[in-house]
Parts: C-alpha cells; sequence; structure tokens
C-alpha cells in the first residue's frame, strides 16, 4: 500500500499558559504527521493538552514555538487574511459543546460557513449553490426535517450533527474535531462515530480528540500524548 | 450577509436589545418634541419681530430724534429699493385712565397707520380696523376726537387658553398721556415754568401682535399727534424710519445700499441746522435692530442645545452599557464566527452594524411618537388644564396662542443622525472587544 502525500505536520510545537506568576507549559515539542485521507485519534489524559494541540493545528491558536504545516504551507506565518481562509475553507472544526449559533436556524448554521468568506452579492450570486450544498448536508446528516428549527429545540445528537454539518459545508480538506462524542450518550455518540467512519471512507481526512479508548478505537492510528509530547 | 442575517435576529429577539432601542427612543422622543416647540417659539417670535419692525430701521437711541427725514424718505423711495417707508416717533409718556388716579409709565409709537402698514404687520395686527387701517385712529363712537391704538391687554385680558375676549365695536373710553417735550439740543422745552404737555386721547382700536411688551404696555398715536407730544422745534423729527424691501432685494444688500444712501444724505446735509443729529443716526436690520429683544431667547435655544449633548451622552452610556453585555454574552458566538473564518473587520461591523440598526429603529421609533405627541399637543394640554389644571405655558404670562408643534425636517434629520452616531460611539469599545476576543478563549470546553 503506498503511502498517501502528508497534509498536515506538526514539528516540535511548543505551547504555554501564563496563569498570574506561573507558566503552565502544556505542549512541550509536539511531533506529528497526518496524511491525507487518514483518520487520527489523539488520546490523552485530561489536561494533557489534545485541545491546544487541536486549536494550533486549525489555526485558532498560534504556538509559542514549532512549525505547523499544512500542505507545506506554514500556518503561523499566514497573514490574517489568509488565515481566515485556512479557518473558512481549509479546515472544519467540531466543538464538543457544539457551538451553534441559537438566533439561527438549523439550516443557517451549516450554511454559515459559506455566507461568512462572501460579500452580499457574492452570497446572491452563489446562494443557489450554497443551499444545494446545505440541503445535500441536511439530508446526509439526518436532519432534513430539522432545518427550520432553532438550535434549542435539539437533542445533543442532532445538534453535534448540526456543527458537522457547519463543518463540511466549504469541503475543507481537514476535519477537526474535539471531542464530539464527549457530551453525548454512548449510542448517539457513536451514531455521531459512524458518520466520522463514512465520511473516513469518502476520503475526508479526520483528526479527532478524545480521551475515551473506546472512541480512539474507531480511528485508523492513535496517537498518545502524555507530559506535553507525543508518546511513542 | 450572515452580518445583515444576524443582525436582524439580534435586533428582534434579545431583550436588552430592545431596551437599547427603547432608550434612544425615549432620548429621541424628548429631543425632537422640546427642540420642535423651542424651535417653533423662537422662529415664531422672530417672526413676529420681524414682522413688527419691517425689514430695515434707519433710527437713533435718542429721544430728541433726528430732521430732515421726508427728504430722505423721498430718496428711498426713489432708489427703487423698497416697497414702503414709515417714520416713526418712539418715547415714553406717563399713563392714566378714567378708573385710577395713577399713573404709569408707558412706551408710545406715533405712526402713519397707512404707511405703516405697507412695511409692517400693522393692518393685520388691529382687531378693529385691519382692513380699513386709515380709520384706526378715528373712534367708531365720535369721529371728532382724537384716537389712540392700545396695546390689547389694556382693553382685555386672554383667558387661560391665549384667546381674548373680542368686541364688536371699541368701547368709549379714554385714557391721559403726559409728555416731556424735547427740543432739538435735547433739553427739556418748558422748563423753567411746565415742561409737560397732557392731552386726553380716545381708545379707537387695539393691537394684538403676539410680543408681550407691545400687547401688554404700548400705545399707538397718529404720527403728528406723538410728534407734538414728544418733540418741539422748527423741523419735524422722529426716531425711525421703518423700511420694507422689494421682494427681489436681500435684506444684506438692501441694508448695505440704504447704509450707503444714508452716508450720502448725511453728507448733502453737513451745515444745515441741527444736522448733528443725524450722527446718531444707524442703519440697521431689522435682525440688528431687535437683538436686545431676541438675544435672549436665541440664548435659551443654544442652553437647551447644550443639555441635549448631554441627552446624547446618556445615549452612548446606554447603549455602550448594553452592548458591553451584548458583547459578553454573545463571546461563544464571537468564537463561532471566527473560528470558522470570520474577519475582525467582519466581526467589527456586526456589532457597529447592530448599533446603526438600534439608532435607526430607535430614532425612528421616538420621532414616530415625537410626532404623534406633538400633533396632540394641544389638545393634551388642554385636557390636562380642564382636568387637573395644569399648563404648561400659563397663557396670562406668554403671549403664544397655541404650542408651536410644525416638525422641522432637517432638524429631524439631524437629531436622528446624532442618536445613530451616538450608538455607533457607545457600541465602538464592545466592538472593539469583541474583535479583540481570541477564540480559543470563549471555545476552550474546559472554560465553559
Ligand atoms: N487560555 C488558557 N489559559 C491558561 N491555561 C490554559 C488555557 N487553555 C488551556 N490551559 C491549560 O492548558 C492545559 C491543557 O488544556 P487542554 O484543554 O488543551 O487539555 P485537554 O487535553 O484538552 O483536556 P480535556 O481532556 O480536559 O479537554 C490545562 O492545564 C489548561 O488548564
Ligand atoms: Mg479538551
Amino acid at each position: 500500500m503506498s503511502e498517501s502525500p502528508v497534509i498536515l505536520k506538526a514539528q516540535n510545537v511548543h505551547k504555554s499558559y501564563r496563569m498570574g506568576a506561573t507558566r503552565v507549559v502544556v505542549l512541550k515539542g509536539v511531533d506529528l504527521l497526518v496524511r491525507e485521507g487518514e483518520f487520527v485519534a489523539i488520546v490523552g489524559a485530561s489536561g494533557s493538552g489534545k485541545s491546544t494541540l487541536l486549536h494550533i493545528l486549525g489555526g485558532l491558536d498560534r504556538p509559542d514555538k514549532g512549525l505547523v504545516q499544512f500542505q507545506g504551507r506554514d500556518v503561523n506565518r499566514m497573514s490574517a487574511r489568509e488565515l481566515n481562509r485556512y479557518r473558512n475553507e481549509t479546515v472544519g472544526f467540531v466543538f464538543q459543546f457544539y457551538h451553534l449559533l441559537d438566533e439561527l436556524s438549523v439550516r443557517e448554521n451549516v450554511v454559515l460557513p459559506a455566507m461568512i468568506s462572501r460579500s452580499i452579492t457574492g452570497w446572491l450570486m452563489m446562494r443557489r449553490r450554497a443551499r444545494q450544498r446545505g440541503e445535500e448536508l441536511l439530508e446526509q446528516l439526518g436532519l432534513r426535517e430539522r432545518a427550520r428549527h432553532k438550535p434549542y429545540q435539539l437533542s445533543g445528537g442532532e445538534r453535534q450533527r448540526v456543527a458537522i454539518g457547519r463543518a463540511l459545508m466549504n469541503q475543507p480538506e481537514l476535519l477537526l474535531a474535539d471531542e464530539p462524542t464527549g457530551n453525548l450518550d454512548s449510542t448517539t455518540g457513536s451514531g455521531i462515530l459512524n458518520v466520522f467512519d463514512q465520511l473516513n471512507q469518502a476520503g475526508q481526512t479526520i483528526v479527532l480528540v478524545t480521551h475515551d479508548e473506546r472512541v480512539a478505537r474507531r480511528a485508523q492510528r492513535i496517537v498518545t500524548l502524555v507530559d506535553g509530547r507525543v508518546k511513542g | 450577509m450572515y452580518r445583515l442575517i444576524l443582525i436582524t435576529r439580534y435586533l428582534l429577539k434579545r431583550r436588552i436589545t430592545h431596551f437599547a432601542i427603547a432608550a434612544v427612543a425615549l432620548c429621541v422622543f424628548t429631543v425632537v418634541v422640546v427642540m420642535t416647540v423651542m424651535i417653533g417659539l423662537v422662529g415664531g417670535f422672530k417672526e413676529k419681530n420681524h414682522a413688527f419692525v419691517g425689514d430695515c430701521v434707519v433710527g437713533t437711541e435718542s429721544l430728541v430724534g433726528f430732521p430732515y427725514y421726508e427728504e430722505f424718505m423721498t430718496l428711498v423711495e426713489h432708489s427703487g429699493l423698497v416697497q414702503g417707508v414709515s417714520p416713526v416717533v418712539k418715547s415714553y409718556a406717563l399713563y392714566g385712565t378714567e378708573i385710577t388716579d395713577n399713573y404709569d409709565n408707558v412706551e408710545i409709537v406715533g405712526v402713519d397707520p397707512v404707511r405703516h402698514s405697507q412695511v409692517t404687520n400693522f393692518a393685520q395686527t388691529l382687531d378693529f380696523n385691519g382692513h380699513q387701517p386709515q380709520k384706526a385712529f378715528v373712534p367708531t363712537y365720535d369721529a371728532n376726537l382724537p384716537g389712540c391704538i392700545l396695546g390689547i391687554n389694556r382693553v382685555s385680558r386672554p383667558d387661560p387658553r391665549g384667546q381674548y375676549v373680542h368686541y364688536d365695536a371699541p368701547f368709549r373710553a379714554s385714557v391721559t398721556l403726559m409728555c416731556f417735550p424735547l427740543n432739538a439740543m435735547g433739553a427739556l422745552v418748558g422748563a423753567g415754568t411746565n415742561p409737560t404737555v397732557t392731552k386726553r386721547f380716545y381708545y379707537s382700536d387695539d393691537i394684538h401682535t403676539g410680543i408681550a411688551a407691545v400687547d401688554f404696555g404700548y400705545v399707538f398715536l397718529p404720527l403728528d399727534q406723538a410728534q407734538l407730544l414728544c418733540m418741539s422745534g422748527q423741523e419735524k423729527r422722529i426716531n425711525a424710519l421703518y423700511l420694507k424691501f422689494r421682494p427681489n432685494v436681500g435684506l444684506q444688500e438692501g441694508c448695505r445700499q440704504i447704509a450707503e444712501l444714508w452716508r450720502q444724505f448725511q453728507a448733502d446735509k453737513a451745515g444745515a441746522p441741527n444736522s448733528f443729529l443725524l450722527e446718531g443716526v444707524n442703519v440697521q436690520s431689522w435682525k440688528e435692530y431687535r437683538r436686545a429683544v431676541v438675544a435672549p431667547m436665541e440664548h435659551e435655544q443654544l442652553m437647551l442645545s447644550m443639555m441635549f449633548t448631554l441627552v446624547g451622552i446618556t445615549t452612548v452610556f446606554i447603549v455602550f452599557v448594553v452592548f458591553y453585555m451584548v458583547v459578553n454574552s454573545k463571546k461563544k458566538d464571537i468564537g463561532v464566527l471566527k473560528s470558522v473564518g470570520a474577519s475582525n473587520t467582519g466581526v467589527l461591523s456586526l456589532f457597529q452594524g447592530f448599533a446603526f440598526g438600534v439608532g435607526l429603529v430607535g430614532s425612528c421609533v421616538g420621532i414616530f411618537f415625537g410626532w404623534l405627541f406633538l400633533t396632540r399637543i394641544n389638545q393634551i394640554e388642554q385636557f390636562c388644564y380642564k382636568h387637573f389644571g395644569i399648563q404648561l405655558w400659563d397663557r396670562t404670562v406668554y403671549v403664544i396662542g397655541a404650542i408651536p408643534n410644525q416638525v422641522d425636517p432637517s432638524a429631524l434629520a439631524v437629531i436622528m443622525s446624532c442618536a445613530i452616531l451616538a450608538c455607533l460611539i457607545g457600541a465602538l469599545v464592545p466592538s472593539y472587544l469583541a474583535v479583540r476576543l481570541r477564540p480559543v478563549e470563549t471555545l476552550h470546553a474546559g472554560r465553559m
């Protein structure tokens, strides 16, 4: 089996937080390679820095030191505009607590990333295509009946599916998920994991963070964070 | 696009923004109502003063007056600038009635009623002889008696609504005027013996100008009678010429040309007897001439505008507090928007647009209710007076009929822009905080 090309590369990533007078060192030189089409699970104890690493990979935070490359481009060197584009088009984020906008309907939440990057005229021009893509996603995620509902009317599993729909809206090359099942019961959680499986089978690259071994086993490869470094 | 959707949702759905809108609306309402009434009062007062003196006044402060005015009137009439010139004597007298023995001091004004009506709104303000000003000094009950026109308050009292009782014809009544005539040197004519001239006049009409001082006190006399009472000497004198320009003559330009004409005239008269009296004469527009009367009201308007600055600052503060709360409660949304690629300018314009919306909706609501209130203000005042005895302006003190309620569209535009600006300023700091927010701070699960 020939190895597919590297899509994401993290090298010697350091990150620490200042908490008053003391410094909490969270990442102490993390190295990570993700290949196209891979499904990687990052595991580690609570507080080991999994979320921090994922945020850095997704361009939501900057490392103190080290390199993050996406398809050869240095994420830390991106201009604000490039970074916005990276967050908007290249990666899709799924959070443990869904983080949907309460004021928007399910459909609007899903289509949001397509709207964000466009002016009103730009949006009007590609509205139909975006709507269509939104409908496809709602269909695929079993949310068609829910399109007009507001997030507070949905169950946890449904909300997480909306969040996945939003993450996939702009067809990102990389899907990042931070404990996507952390807030769900095991049946609902495994439903969500099935969605990830399907996506991965269709070629989607996924990096998933969890502290649950059973969840991690659904991935092709498990990376363990211990003491701010990747073990093994 | 997402901004437009979010702004409308925030505006409609968030209770707190309703409070902000209500606060803005309340401020705008107050300003619209008070401003409209004030603009109306000041504007109306200015208009009354303008109508009372015409466009331009050639006059002196001195009670002695100035001579040769008839020659100058001819000059002015031939200049093609004016459509009317009226010579006026202004002086003071002691005033007595048949009823009491007390004397009261009054301002007396001597005019030619026909000429004066060509220059001012004199005829329109007369109670009985508006259509025939030439008869204004002829008492209907005895055409041979010398007539006088009294400020309306001397013959009638306004009711609480500011309305005067109207009679069909002037009733028979007389007043006694005692004057101290001055000669050209400004000395009392009868010095040593009896310096006063006393004469009885009969009430032939009354005048209602809406200018308190005039309506409460003035007595108008025929020009020649006033000259007899107040001045003596070889040549006739007056204190002022009131001019009305032709419609095509601008106020400033007209006054400038009249002033030029006067300089010429004064130069030509150099050396004529008593020509020194011409030196004290000024040419002024009605605005300058009535400045002492109008300025206090304009000053009040200025004070009021400054008070409104405080209202504006209050609005800014309210909007600031509300937006601070909104941004704090929406931290998660801001983080989400940024995590899916919203730019800083996007977030900034989201909140500024939101503030704009609050300002726009708030000021529209405020203007609407202000307008609604103003159209009813007089009914409301009457209702309050009837049921509670409350009156905003005591009509026995203020010479206004109805409360002015003509809404000025340009003032509305200014008020609206100020309200929106106040909202944008108030939301500036909270918007900036939103921009500064780093997505990880708000999205980090551990920090929920
Ligand atoms: N903004 C921050 N300021 C200060 N400390 C932070 C900040 N973000 C994270 N930390 C600290 O960094 C450490 C790692 O946090 P992180 O959320 O990455 O861990 P995690 O592995 O995701 O844990 P969990 O499994 O509980 O989600 C924790 O000790 C946390 O307190
Ligand atoms: Mg975490």
